[in-house]
């Protein structure tokens, strides 16, 4: 089997796409328009990458409920999408039965060709709460990074470091009633270190900014990587609390995630 | 039941026609374009619907349902004209409906009201605001004709207005917008996007209107078929083949090389999805799809009703 075979139609991606809870009809679309085969594609992909390049190293998956609504709840680390990549991959790969981690993507990847195509057929929606509230209503597994596209804006030196959390996650989940799975992700900022970001040539090129490494482009370094994941947080309410009572909801979860990231650095 | 439907030569409009008849209700239509061989006992008007004439085919027949469908989408024709059609030719309908005692004016809108933007959210809901109209000013005249339709639920308490905001027509007649982008073997698409698109079977758009007709059902509502299928697939499907162009080119060769001739803000639309929730016109108006995707790209590329 030539090696690009394997890298983009592996059988046990196959099979686990096969499990996947997510009701594909005889064209093999999902009502979202989640394509299988682009979902095999993609997700063999990842294989390699969570398997071989990285050697990502799974935590508490079992805190990931086997169905139903959840919202995983973590750190942005290292300076693009490698850490949602591999959220996305473990919980498909290393959890039994695999499950399908979506998330909410900025806007600007919509208006990139290529991207905009893969994202959509594999799950991946632009940011939007009415977006995030119709996933959870059926029942997916939804990843939120509340730091923002600043989080991975991160330079080496803040690698461990939390930005302040945004708060439209928690009145999401509230709302729902979704349950939210903090994690903590680590070595995204070795595998890419970042020293600086050029946000004007980022301008020109239509994304937030371009990341540079000690080593010129942000291509990443095949670093082990880690993610940790928590113990399932509830909480009552129906997301129109004040702003003071949301923010103290928001900390506790930020709270989690910190002790999960210093859980792993020790 | 007294039905008038204007723009009644349209392919819907004859399905509709058709149900209707065998409904047993009695059809008058307005359309200036012909239609040759309608059924038995159903009248045609060639007139236009903003003129007296037209008015007078109200003040006669006093329908008790008004279907209003007589809108043009050609983007050939100038914006001047189609304000005068669509938005003036929308408010003498409903104008007519109230004065002449309709019990019931359905307005028939489209899904592109939303429009196509990599912003706009993956299921819009009836109280999305009317994007197409900054996207793409070429469909303004039709969202203004939609949101002037929903001016009557206040303008006229007693009409029982229903907007209905359908997604692309697909079927065996192959007509209609979506069926003209797809006519030629290969589709003309853009590199590296492949948004969603929301189509239904002609045959049960026409149902979805008489399941309007029922009393009591009133509100702005969107109306859709299976679920939304990628552009890639929708063109695999139908027997076509794709022709991805990168967009800079793809702007330039607009109108050559047997290329369409559009308006850059059409190109939206074949970027980026508009996919419309439909569950309100499910539950209130009890409508369920009768055709699959499969079946009505088949029915499209093969032009036979039997799929």
């Amino acid at each position: 089997m030539p090696l690009s075979m394997g890298l983009t139609d592996s059988p046990e991606v196959r099979d686990r796409v096969d499990r996947l809870e997510i009701p594909f009809d005889e064209l093999g679309l999902d009502p979202y328009g989640i394509r299988k085969k682009d979902l095999v594609l993609s997700l063999s992909l990842l294989q390699f990458f969570y398997r071989r390049y990285f050697r990502v190293r799974a935590l508490g998956l079992e805190n990931v409920p086997v169905r139903g609504r959840a919202m995983l709840v973590g750190n942005h680390s290292g300076g693009w999408a490698v850490d949602g990549m591999m959220v996305v991959a473990s919980c498909f790969l290393d959890k039994e039965p695999p499950r399908l981690v979506q998330s909410m993507a900025d806007k600007f990847m919509y208006r990139m060709p290529f991207v905009s195509g893969m994202n959509a057929r594999t799950g991946h929606f632009v940011g939007l709460p009415e977006n995030a509230e119709h996933l959870l209503r059926h029942d997916r597994l939804l990843m939120v990074f509340p730091e923002g596209a600043r989080g991975t804006a991160k330079l080496y030196w803040e690698r461990n470091s939390l930005l302040e959390f945004g708060t439209g996650f928690m009145r999401l989940a509230l709302k729902t009633n979704t349950p939210i799975i903090p994690f903590g992700f680590l070595g995204g900022g070795e595998a890419i270190p970042t020293i600086m970001n050029l946000y004007g040539l980022g301008k020109r090129l239509g994304v937030p900014y371009v990341p540079i490494t000690p080593y010129g482009l942000a291509l990443p370094r095949p670093v082990p990587l880690e993610v940790r994941y928590g113990r399932a947080m509830h909480f009552d309410g129906n997301g129109s609390e004040e702003d003071a009572v949301i923010m103290g909801w928001v900390d506790q979860v930020k709270s989690e995630v910190r002790g999960l990231i210093d859980e792993g650095r020790t | 039941m007294k039905v008038l439907i204007a723009g009644i030569s349209s392919i819907v409009g004859r399905h509709l026609t058709q149900m209707l008849v065998q409904d047993g209700a009695k059809v008058v239509g307005i359309d200036r374009r012909p239609w040759l061989d309608p059924p038995e006992g159903v009248k045609l008007h060639p007139f236009d619907i903003r003129k007296r004439p037209a008015e007078d085919v109200f003040r006669t027949f006093r329908p008790d349902v008004v279907v209003h469908m007589a809108t043009v989408t050609h983007l050939e024709r100038k914006t001047e004209d189609r304000y005068r059609i669509n938005l003036h030719g929308t408010r003498a309908v409903f104008d007519n409906c109230a004065r002449y005692g309709a019990r019931k004016a359905i307005f028939v809108g489209r899904h592109t009201y939303y429009g196509a933007t990599p912003e706009s959210p993956l299921f819009h809901r009836e109280s999305s605001p009317p994007m197409a109209s900054t996207t793409f000013p070429e469909l303004a005249d039709l969202v203004a004709a939609d949101l002037y339709a929903t001016t009557a639920l206040w303008q006229h308490p007693s009409l029982e207005s229903v907007i209905l905001r359908l997604v692309y027509q697909l079927g065996p007649s192959r007509a209609a917008t979506l069926a003209s982008f797809l006519g030629g073997p290969r589709v003309p698409t853009i590199l590296g996007f492949d948004p969603l698109f929301q189509f239904m079977h002609e045959l049960d758009m026409a149902r979805a209107i008489r399941s309007a007709m029922q009393p009591d059902l009133r509100g702005v509502y969107n109306v859709a078929g299976p679920n939304p299928v990628p552009l890639s697939t929708l063109i695999e499907e139908t027997g076509r083949s794709r022709l991805p162009i990168p967009e800079p080119i793809f702007v330039r060769a607009l109108g050559r090389f047997g290329l369409p001739r559009l308006p850059p803000g059409a190109l939206g639309h074949i970027k980026y999805p508009v996919v419309v929730d439909d569950d309100a016109f499910r539950k209130e108006a009890g409508f369920v799809p009768e055709y699959d995707a499969p079946t009505t790209m088949r029915a499209f590329r093969t032009g036979s009703t039997s799929g």
